[in-house]
């Protein structure tokens, strides 16, 4: 079980290779990988850069992974979460969830990034040719989160 | 107590942190927020929407009713958007 939050990008292959290698009591292994888009409300995105709150974002992510070890049989789960200047096509987030069978390894995963979109200490900031914008939580990210 | 302030809070207050000795009467997240919003234009634009707050104590997040205590760090945030 891992968090981990960098400023590096991640290799999301080799994550689940490292994760599913060697122990076969895995039955199924999900993965999700949020990415940099390069639309910001129609306008063209030029960069995103996550700025975080260090002393809290490691704790938090735990606790958010540690919630669904409680509800979930996970035999393995992995966070990864970057900050920093990324650019449109740059990887942000990695979760994977491992199981022995597959419905609480999607459950799980999905159940990851709800909690993860309205717990862990980030803020985007979008940088466009003519402005830049603190993005905006969504009504629709505590509505997800909260049908868990 | 330490306050730290993140994303557009921090822009319009204009510091990333700093170290503050609140005044009797001010015992919760919501109260300090609104003695805040006194202390100055940057301090008021940053907190002019209370209900758009978000607060951690000490690296938990909390609800506006929550307690402080002396030698608490305090952050205030708007809601977050990682993932």
């Amino acid at each position: 079980m891992a968090v981990r939050v960098q400023l590096e990008d991640f290799d999301p292959g080799a994550e689940l290779a490292r994760l599913t290698d060697g122990d076969h009591s895995v039955g199924a292994a999900v993965s999700f990988v949020g990415l940099v888009r390069d639309l910001a409300e129609g306008d063209r995105l030029i960069a995103m850069t996550l700025e975080h709150y260090p002393a809290m974002t490691q704790a938090e992510l735990e606790r958010i992974e540690a919630e669904a070890r409680a509800r979930w049989p996970l035999t393995d789960c992995l966070i990864v979460h970057r900050f920093g200047r990324l650019t449109p096509g740059a990887r942000i987030v990695l979760v994977i969830t491992a199981s022995g069978h597959r419905q609480a390894a999607f459950e799980a995963c999905a159940f990851l990034m709800d909690w993860l979109k309205t717990k862990a200490p980030f803020w985007k900031l979008e940088e466009t040719a003519s402005t830049r914008r603190w993005v905006e939580a969504k009504a629709t990210d505590d509505d997800a989160a909260g049908r868990w | 107590m330490k306050l730290v302030y993140f994303a557009w809070l921090r822009e319009r207050i204009g510091l990333p942190e700093e170290t503050i000795d609140p005044p009797p009467g001010v015992a919760t997240v919501a109260e300090l927020v609104a003695w805040l919003q006194t202390r100055g234009p940057g301090y008021a634009a940053a907190f002019a929407r209370p209900e758009a707050v978000r607060a951690a104590i000490n690296q938990t997040h909390v609800k506006p009713d929550a307690t402080l205590a002396p030698g608490d760090e305090v952050a205030l945030f708007p809601p977050v958007t990682g993932g």
